[in-house]
């Protein structure tokens, strides 16, 4: 699966007098390669005995570098499969996207390579199972990215970038640490083994200080409160693909990452931590609405429902219930889908007016371009959370495994982060709706004057899949629940 | 049976997304047909439906008790989720009532939103809308029934902002979606704490278990579940999204105001009512919350200038007529109060949306003198307003007086009455031998607040009469004030009313056949006795010069009266305002703070480097001078310890 982006990336080196010529053949290549990737994927899921989710399966397992033990050990269980998917899925779109709409700075060459890696390394995060293998692949993400966002990015790309590069480097710094501390005092770095293990052989203090440093790691990627500076910037000054990418994969990797590694490894941790970790998760929810009220980007007003949204999947781990992490990697795929297609959008208005200010855009845009304004609606509607879209169960369940938290949790302190994150969710819906009302309702004000271009082919194709995800997780969230719920049982010892 | 409900609910659904999607495109296949593609997909699935529903609640007729089906378990993790329906006597009545009124709609708005461009989206939405309130009505699950309830919500965001062109209209969608769903933030952790205490989602079990959760949990549940309910219904103190809500179309109004949205509220307290007698102090707030919304909202509505204004605060009076009725432990009076508004509320709707497209104006003061230009829709109106004032015999006489006799039943004889629930008399034969659950209330109701509920109920009736006469003869009667032509709109619309002019009219005695729904001499008397003051007061005034508004003679309590005693501007000052504030300081203090916080530490390294740089300046001599310098440092050292 990793290989068909990797042949692809390394093809890009050929001269571009050699191999394909022009630009588009090259973004027919990304195409084909990506959804060739896809395809694996996909066969990957029909592999997949749905009847054993929360055993390792497809194993690859061979000697690295036996010197230090490593292993190059990759498999998917229920908690990565839906996640590989989603990634494989999201880089298909995008480069279905860049068929038609490529990000202005030219270099589409570089651009299709870049992707490439980024896929190879979002997809080895989500299959590792060897901590340092996993490492490796969560750092292989940041070049491409940092890369992408400066050359392809806004006015203000420099600083994002170098915030984004050094603020996830740091954490990255962090958790290498924490991985190693767990690695050396338990003796082994495969992660199924040490998920088995459920932490005995590590004492508490050695738990307490892994769980925190790998934490801090995660908690950057995610991003939580208030670790979350770079996600807004990066986000803005992003390229569509490079925020698509960012918003529905790589704020994953954090989250995937509590519940593969941290959890398990260090449990002790996980619980000394926990409410701390909640209160974080909730003060970002509020947070995150509250900025989202005020902002006038379009962009950088998604970014902040990032950090709200990513709040409720935290606020579920931090509950240490098979509810709560059911509800976080619910919550990781229903934003993976429906944010990604809020870029996109946001992507599509930016093109058309030219600015992602809301002022600037002004109303009316229902009169002027249906299609868009009503696929913004929807996708708007689906991230506030209405039953019956894919943003609504992650919510909700997260509320449950907050109202009655693993025993040895304090009851009342998860009962107030219930009631708190629940009035988030009332701001969301705020903020959501005051986009609205500003966009699409109304007379048509805006000082931008929009192109008018109609809804291309490839915008289609680029979004209704994941519309259509979008209603079938939503009215049908069995399809998801059941696939996780073994895995994150066993995770938690049985609970 | 559970298969017949399902259909019911998944129809329009299904309808929904096809008139969505395909509504356009079909008005060449079925040329000719009023309505085009969009009407016909939008009303044949309803009338299906409608059959359907009457089947199923034949089926309950014929045999009572509830059946439920199972359709999927989804397991989370904790509780699991049982998406399945739950069909009983309760469910079977009031998804009857929803099918017909939304019929009647989406017939009525085939004429009515004619020449609009956009009604594809908007049949497809009021589609979407019925059957988010069947999923409410039949649900077996309390997710479910939330999953519905929150539909509901965004459905009566898009048709309210239909005419969004206008920022007004905007706003009202976003406020009634907003105010909305704050009190279903309460809903949905009182059905969490439900669930959770429960271990099931399961209604039937919910109930069942509920006599065995703690006192404070259920109180807490109870309390918690009418915030949802406040919301959805429109009771103090968060009514104020109604009023607003009339920047919709006419049709939109009916559907929310008779048979979607506000029923859901009164329906889910009838449906959990187990949970709540189990809480004798969430009764009594709700009878406070009732008896602040029924008498307030009265006065509000005496003082509107506008048609749609006046019904709309009536039906917060009339929802919290019939919330008082659960208060009080009349829980078979309140469903049945909540069936005949249905019927009239509509009725009062769809005719008045006549009056507006006839006179091209929502306000009263341009009306006048239409009886003679449009007796179809007068008499049918005429119907209506008897109806809701509670002019014998029409529907809404029976079932206010059975809910007043059950409030004075219970000031009189406070705490220790007993109520009988369960199967709602829907016909005769069937109240003898369905099943008929006893609740005995441990503490009961609170006399003061019985007594309350009952003074306010019989305000109510005062007033009511009073409003519904002024906006009758202001509309109806008089010199024509407008300088347009009088006369019926289209055949669609004029029928429509008309046929929802008969249950209006006679659906009251079904409610003979059940004893407690049966009207008393003594208290039906005094209700007359005060239906004809408040009417006797308001015609007089208007008597007195029938060019002007009856209003005036409230004086300076008008304009207190005409804002709903600034409920609005009071929210605006002490919740929007405040919370705005704090988002812009979030911003900067996102800036200032916290971003600042990263780009100094960055700005400090760099410093720090600076500082450490001024070592490795590149030139030799500094580096020879400081390594001999440490060499020197060394030996000194060395020579001074040794």
């Amino acid at each position: 699966m990793m290989a068909i982006p990797l042949c692809g990336a390394l093809a890009m080196l050929v001269p571009a007098s050699r191999f394909l010529r022009t630009d588009f053949a090259v973004r027919a290549f990304g195409t084909a390669v990506s959804a060739a990737t896809l395809l694996v994927a996909i066969s990957a899921m029909t592999a997949f005995d749905f009847g054993d989710t929360s055993r390792m399966q497809l194993e690859v397992d061979h000697a690295w570098a036996p010197a230090i033990g490593l292993r190059f050990h990759l498999g998917v269980d229920g908690i990565s499969l839906p996640l590989v998917v989603l990634t494989a899925l999201l880089t298909f779109l995008c480069f279905l996207y860049t068929l038609r709409h490529p990000p202005a700075g030219g270099m589409i060459r570089l651009l299709t390579a870049l992707l490439f890696v980024l896929e190879i390394g979002m997809l080895g995060t989500f299959v590792a199972l060897d901590l340092v293998l996993f490492f490796v692949f969560f750092e292989t993400v940041l070049i491409p990215m940092y890369v992408v966002i400066m050359l392809w990015g806004g006015a203000g790309r420099r600083a994002a970038a170098f915030k984004f590069i050094l603020y996830t480097l740091l954490g990255s710094g962090l958790l290498l640490a924490g991985m190693l501390l767990v690695g050396a005092e338990a003796g082994t770095l495969d992660m199924t083994d040490l998920a088995a293990r459920h932490g005995s052989g590590l004492s508490h203090g050695i738990q307490i200080t892994a769980f925190a440093l790998m934490g801090i790691g995660f908690a950057v990627k995610a991003p939580m409160w208030p670790l979350h500076t770079w996600l807004p910037d990066a986000h803005t000054e992003a390229p569509t693909v490079g925020s698509v990418l960012l918003a529905g994969v790589l704020l994953k990797m954090g989250t995937y990452g509590l519940v593969r590694v941290a959890l398990p490894l260090a449990p002790d941790g996980a619980q000394f931590w926990a409410p701390w970790l909640g209160l974080l998760a909730v003060i970002g929810i509020i947070y995150g609405a509250l900025a989202c009220l005020a902002q006038s980007d379009l962009k950088r007003m998604i970014a902040y429902s990032s950090v709200g949204h990513m709040g409720f999947v935290l606020l579920g781990i931090a509950t240490l219930t098979p509810v709560g992490i059911n509800a976080a990697l619910f919550g990781n795929i229903a934003h993976g889908l429906i944010t990604s297609l809020l870029f996109f959008l946001a992507g599509s208005v930016k093109e058309r007016w030219g600015t992602g200010d809301m002022n600037a855009i002004g109303g009316g845009m229902l009169s002027t371009s249906p299609r868009l304004a009503s696929i913004l609606t929807f996708a708007s509607v689906a991230s506030l959370g209405l039953p019956g879209l894919a943003g609504f169960w992650g919510e909700v369940l997260a509320l449950v495994g907050a109202y009655r938290p693993h025993a040895d949790l304090p009851r009342e302190t998860f009962v107030t982060f219930m009631a708190v994150a629940a009035l988030g969710a009332v701001l969301t819906a705020a903020y959501f709706l005051r986009m609205l009302a500003k966009l699409t309702h109304g007379p048509v004000d805006g000082v931008a004057r929009p192109t008018g271009a109609a809804v291309s082919m490839q915008e289609y194709a680029a979004w209704v899949p994941l519309i259509a995800l979008t209603l079938l997780v939503g009215l049908w969230p069995k399809t998801l629940l059941d696939v996780t719920t073994g895995p994150v049982r066993a995770l938690l010892g049985g609970g | 049976m559970i298969w017949l409900a399902s259909l019911v609910v998944l129809l329009p659904f299904l309808a929904a997304f096809a008139g969505m999607l395909f509504g356009p495109s079909l008005t060449r296949a079925v040329r000719g047909v009023p309505g085009g593609g969009p009407g016909v997909i939008a009303c044949a699935p309803i009338a299906v439906s409608l059959v359907l529903s009457a089947a199923v609640a034949s089926v309950v007729w014929r045999g009572p008790g509830e059946r439920t089906g199972l359709l999927a378990v989804v397991d989370t993790g904790s509780v699991p989720i049982r998406v399945g329906l739950q069909v009983d006597g309760l469910s079977a009545v009031v998804g009857l009532m929803v099918c017909c009124v939304a019929l009647a709609v989406q017939v009525y708005s085939v004429a009515y939103m004619k020449d609009d461009r956009r009604y594809s989206s908007y049949a497809a939405f009021i589609s979407l809308f019925t059957s988010a309130m069947l999923l409410v009505v039949y649900a077996g699950d309390l997710l479910v029934l939330y999953a519905g309830w929150e539909v509901m919500g965004i459905c009566s965001y898009f048709l309210i902002g239909h005419h969004w062109e206008d920022r007004a209209n905007s706003r009202a969608a976003v406020k009634a979606f907003l105010v909305t769903r704050l009190g279903d933030v309460g809903f949905l952790i009182g059905v969490i704490v439900l669930g959770v205490g429960a271990g099931t989602f399961r209604i039937s079990e919910i109930l069942a278990r509920a006599g065995e959760l703690p006192g404070s949990t259920v109180t807490a549940a109870a309390l918690l579940l009418l915030a949802g309910v406040a919301g959805k219904s429109a009771q103090f103190p968060l009514h104020t999204w109604l009023p607003d809500a009339m920047a919709g179309p006419t049709p939109i109004s009916a559907l929310i105001h008779a048979a979607t949205m506000v029923a859901a509220g009164i329906y889910v307290v009838a449906r959990l009512y187990g949970v709540f007698l189990l809480a004798p102090s969430a009764l009594a707030v709700l009878g406070i919350a009732a008896v602040i919304s029924m008498v307030g909202a009265a006065c509000a509505a005496l003082a509107q200038d506008d048609l749609k204004r006046v019904l709309a605060y009536s039906t917060i009076s009339q929802l919290a007529v019939m919330a008082a009725g659960l208060a009080v432990g009349a829980k078979s009076a309140a469903i049945f109060h909540l069936l005949t508004h249905g019927a009239f509320k509509a009725l009062l709707f769809l005719a008045a949306g006549c009056v507006i497209v006839t006179a091209g104006s929502n306000m009263l003061a341009h009306y006048g003198g239409l009886r003679r230009g449009m007796p179809v829709t007068f008499w049918s109106m005429t119907v209506g307003f008897a109806a809701l004032a509670g002019v014998p015999p029409f529907s809404g006489w029976f079932s206010k007086d059975s809910v007043i006799e059950a409030a004075q039943h219970a000031a009189t004889h406070g705490g220790d009455e007993k109520t009988s629930g369960g199967w709602f008399a829907y016909a005769p034969p069937k109240a003898v031998d369905g099943p008929v659950w006893t609740y005995r209330l441990d503490e009961g109701l609170p006399g003061g607040v019985a007594w309350l509920v009952y003074l306010g109920l019989l305000l109510t009736v005062v007033l009511t009469a009073a409003y519904a006469t002024r906006a009758w003869l202001m509309t109806f009667f008089g010199e024509p004030r407008g300088s347009y032509e009088i006369r019926e709109p289209s055949k669609f619309m004029s029928w429509t009313v008309a046929a929802l002019a008969v249950p209006a009219a006679i659906l009251g005695f079904f409610g003979l056949g059940a004893s407690e729904l049966r009207p008393h001499l003594g208290a039906s008397l005094l209700s007359v006795l005060l239906l004809a003051l408040g009417a006797g007061v308001a015609f007089l005034v208007w008597n007195r010069d029938p060019a002007l508004d009856p209003a005036r003679a409230l004086g300076p309590v008008r304009p207190v009266f005409a804002r709903a005693f600034f409920v609005d501007e009071l929210y605006a000052m002490a919740i929007v305002r405040p919370v705005e504030a704090l988002a812009r300081h979030v911003v900067l203090f996102d800036r200032r703070r916290v971003d600042a916080a990263v780009v100094g530490t960055g700005a400090g390294a760099r410093r720090l480097a600076g500082l450490v740089r001024i070592i490795q300046n590149g030139n030799p001599q500094t580096y020879l001078t400081g390594l001999l310098a440490g060499v020197a440092v060394i030996v000194a050292a060395v020579v001074i310890f040794q």
